[in-house]
């Protein structure tokens, strides 16, 4: 394991915390987390590394001088939050069971004993609450970071996302800005039912004022969660949960594989960022083109494996902004086009998509646009792997559209 | 066992419609002078009796009596006169340039000056108001131009928010005013988020946010008492009882209970229930809760009694709802008529003063609205070019609204 630098004022570095990590995700059925011993907090940072552009096939050489180590995406999660607490005094995080205890999902374990009470802290359980004083603390200057414990209770506080931080700057003239990053995990896969499995993106994405992002793997996650934290207007940042701790790519009935085994599982300690707005290609192909996101770009790089179709999949990463121009070149390629997410089908995040793609693509296009999604139904507990978009309800999509 | 009765549904009415004499029987009101006035540090367990009380320091001669009556200057009396006066008179404008076609829509805040204006003279220049849609008197006060308010009502070319927000949803950081929102009680915890920052950092800025009494049934009323008192926020927590939620009198919002201070009492806060159309209770009680929260003793919660003399909007029309005259009747009078009373009767004061005072505030409006009507009104189209509605949605235009703007431009 690479040595550790401590550059903050505060040497008292957590590094016990690693203990805590068999206590955490028992609501997952991927428990055998990966890494347990990278979860220290140490913060390297290298400043002059800034803007690191990741279009595709980026892989973690291009992290440079960078100390880099295996790190699941919960880690990873913590790391970025560690470098910006470590960087930004106005950076403050908060929410259920944040402070003291570290997060159900363990993202901001350590953090409050190493940047005190006042920067790290638990919140009463009131999602509006939550998001309104992150408003409150945004149109001061803070860069407030909360954490929603679970997407699926982010809707009391939609008044507070939809009506005032989406809207804050153009309704007052850019005087008061919401600059606020909302974390929250989202998705299926670990058995939590319709309160605890939900992918309600496409709420975010009808939000004019908000970006959107969702990352697949620790490398994006902690490039991409920096990127917020520093952009001047809100993000929503969704963190399927069922990744934080390994790629799942919808084989549930496999052993889980930790993050430690995967070359995007490898993560500098400090300082970079991944700039939103830009899509990545997971996998080059000629026969048709992916877009997805989140735990389903595992899926989908499974699905091509296994259907033996050369699927191009594109990893979205950013939702808003949309990355149009990385999507327009690989169609204009291959001609064919699958979009694929866990959320519901009807109004989901894929019709924007289809849309998109019919509107610039046309006249590429050699075959239907298929979608395969989460069905309209809330998310089942006991039948969620029929529920769940899998590989072969993927790979067999893949087979139609290039046969069509 | 008994059979059990059918069970009642009950719908509170309030005590007088259209065609009936007023009643403000319900209205509990306490003597001038007659509230003890506690010291700031002291447990909110030993203040509940503020909650049912009435602070009030203004008796019927004028008077400043009790332990509540602050030690002001007549100077700064004057200001605030002039000010609530000034309001006044801009209200009475705007809504004759509404009828006149001149906006789309107004608020007033006719009766009720009284609260934003003795706020915003009270309170730091580095603190932040929260407000809803009738505390222009902050921004009166605080000598944000007239014109610049008037720009806004009109959505003209010189509208800072360029035509984008509704008239009367003011934003003037300048002067310590949040942008205002429209749906109620949004900015209430939001207020409690910008004091929490303001102690985070270390700095001595307080935050006050208003509701009225309507919107204290939003979440967002208890998502703030319960942030302030978790984090003994640096906050004044203002409910605006002006008895009327467009025709929804204060009983639907719970209000034949106990106050709407004693709402704080549940959450460990300090609730007081002031005289909102005494100045000096105003100031008061202003003074009061800022200090608590500027020495670090948490929020205060005031729930200001006054009533909505005005409609709720230019879109209401309250004689479908209330006693026509109601508000000749409200028996806490008028702001303003008791501070001019208060500085005669201390001898600060004169009648002739006062009228010309009124003749300088209506020929200062007047010219103020011409100068605004210069720059245009709706009337006349002059607003914020069109490709300006894809400015300010993101803070660097993504592409996707870039090629939305071009499409608009052709």
């Amino acid at each position: 394991m690479a040595a550790t630098q401590i550059t903050s004022d505060n040497d008292t570095v957590d590094n016990d915390t690693a203990d805590n990590d068999t206590a955490d995700n028992d609501t997952a059925d991927n428990n055998d987390t990966a890494d347990n011993d990278t979860a220290d907090n140490d913060t390297v940072d290298n400043d002059d590394t800034d803007e690191m552009s990741m279009t595709s096939g980026m892989t973690n050489e291009q992290a440079g001088e960078l100390t880099s180590r295996p790190m699941a995406m919960n880690i990873a999660i913590r790391s970025a939050l560690d470098v910006m607490l470590g960087r930004d005094d106005d950076v403050v995080t908060f929410g259920e069971d944040v402070g003291y205890f570290g997060g159900v999902f363990r993202c901001t374990d350590g953090l409050q004993q190493k940047y005190g009470v006042h920067r790290v802290f638990d919140t009463p359980i009131a999602e509006g609450g939550i998001i309104g004083v992150a408003v409150g603390m945004a149109a001061y200057g803070l860069r407030p970071v909360p954490e929603i414990q679970f997407a699926d209770y982010v809707y009391p506080g939609l008044d507070q996302l939809i009506s005032e931080a989406a809207r804050l700057r153009y309704r007052s003239g850019a005087e008061f800005t919401a600059a606020m990053t909302v974390r929250m995990p989202c998705g299926g896969g670990i058995h939590g039912g319709q309160t605890h499995s939900q992918s309600p993106e496409s709420i975010f994405t009808h939000v004019c004022g908000l970006k959107t992002v969702m990352p697949s793997n620790p490398y994006d996650a902690k490039g991409l969660l920096i990127a917020a934290i520093e952009d001047n207007d809100p993000v929503i940042f969704l963190e399927p949960k069922r990744i934080y701790n390994g790629p799942f790519d919808g084989h549930y009935e496999r052993p889980v594989v930790p993050w430690s085994s995967h070359p995007l599982g490898v993560v500098p300690d400090g300082y970079y960022r991944i700039p939103l707005g830009r899509a990545a290609i997971r996998r080059s192909g000629n026969d048709l083109t992916v877009l997805t996101y989140g735990t389903m770009v595992h899926v989908c790089e499974v699905a091509a494996q296994e259907s033996g179709v050369d699927a191009e999949v594109i990893d979205l990463r950013t939702l808003l902004p949309l990355d149009t121009d990385t999507i327009e070149a690989s169609v204009a390629k291959t001609g064919r086009c699958v979009i694929v997410h866990e959320a519901t089908l009807t109004s989901g995040f894929g019709a924007e998509l289809a849309a998109t793609v019919q509107a610039s693509c046309f006249y590429s296009l050699e075959a239907p646009i298929e979608r395969v999604t989460g069905w309209d139904t809330p998310y089942p507990h006991a039948q969620e792997w029929d529920y769940f978009p899998g590989p072969a309800r993927v790979g067999a999509a893949f087979k139609r559209v290039v046969a069509a | 066992m008994a059979e059990a009765p059918p069970l009642r549904f009950r719908v509170p009415e309030p005590l007088a419609r259209p065609g009936e004499q007023p009643d403000f029987s319900y209205v509990q009101i306490s003597d001038p002078g007659a509230v003890q006035r506690p010291d700031v540090a002291a447990a909110s367990a030993e203040l509940r009796d503020l909650s049912y009380s009435l602070i009030c320091v203004l008796g019927d001669d004028g008077v400043a009596v009790g332990q509540w009556a602050p030690e002001i200057r007549a100077e700064a009396l004057i200001v605030g006169l002039r000010a609530m006066m000034t309001t006044r008179a801009y209200d009475a404008r705007m809504l004759r340039a509404q009828r006149q076609g001149k906006t789309s829509f107004y608020i007033a805040s006719t009766g009720e000056e009284a609260i934003a204006v003795g706020q915003a003279l009270e309170l730091g220049q580095r603190d932040m108001f929260f407000p809803t849609y009738r505390q222009q008197g902050w921004l009166v006060a605080r000598g944000w131009p007239l014109v610049q308010m008037m720009c806004q009502v009109f959505s003209n070319e010189q509208d800072r928010l360029r035509g984008r927000q509704m008239p009367i949803m003011y934003s003037a950081k300048d002067v310590g005013f949040f942008s205002i929102s429209g749906n109620l009680g949004t900015q209430y915890i939001q207020a409690v988020g910008w004091a929490m920052a303001s102690a985070i950092k270390g700095d001595t800025a307080i935050a006050s946010g208003v509701v009225g009494e309507g919107a204290t049934a939003e979440a967002d009323f208890h998502h703030a008492l319960t942030f302030a008192s978790t984090y003994d926020a640096p906050v004044i927590l203002n409910v605006v009882n002006n008895q009327w939620a467009i025709s929804s009198f204060q009983g639907i919002a719970g209000g034949e209970g106990p106050s709407f201070a004693a709402r704080a009492i549940g959450y460990g806060i300090p609730g007081l229930r002031v005289d909102g159309n005494d100045y000096l209770a105003v100031v008061a009680a202003t003074r009061w809760a800022a200090e608590r929260a500027r020495s670090n003793h948490g929020p205060t919660v005031i729930e200001w009694v006054t009533y909505r003399a005005a409609a709720h909007s230019t879109s209401d029309d309250p004689s479908k709802y209330r006693p026509k005259d109601e508000w000749k009747s409200w028996p806490l009078g008028d702001p303003i008529d008791r501070l001019q009373r208060h500085l005669i009767a201390s001898g600060a004061w004169s009648h002739e003063q006062h009228a010309d005072l009124h003749a300088d505030i209506e020929r200062l409006v007047l010219e103020a609205a011409k100068e605004a009507e210069s720059y245009g009104t709706l009337l006349d189209g002059r607003v914020a070019s069109s490709k300006s509605i894809f400015d300010d949605v993101f803070e660097v235009m993504p592409p996707h609204l870039r090629r939305q703007q071009r499409e608009l431009e052709g």
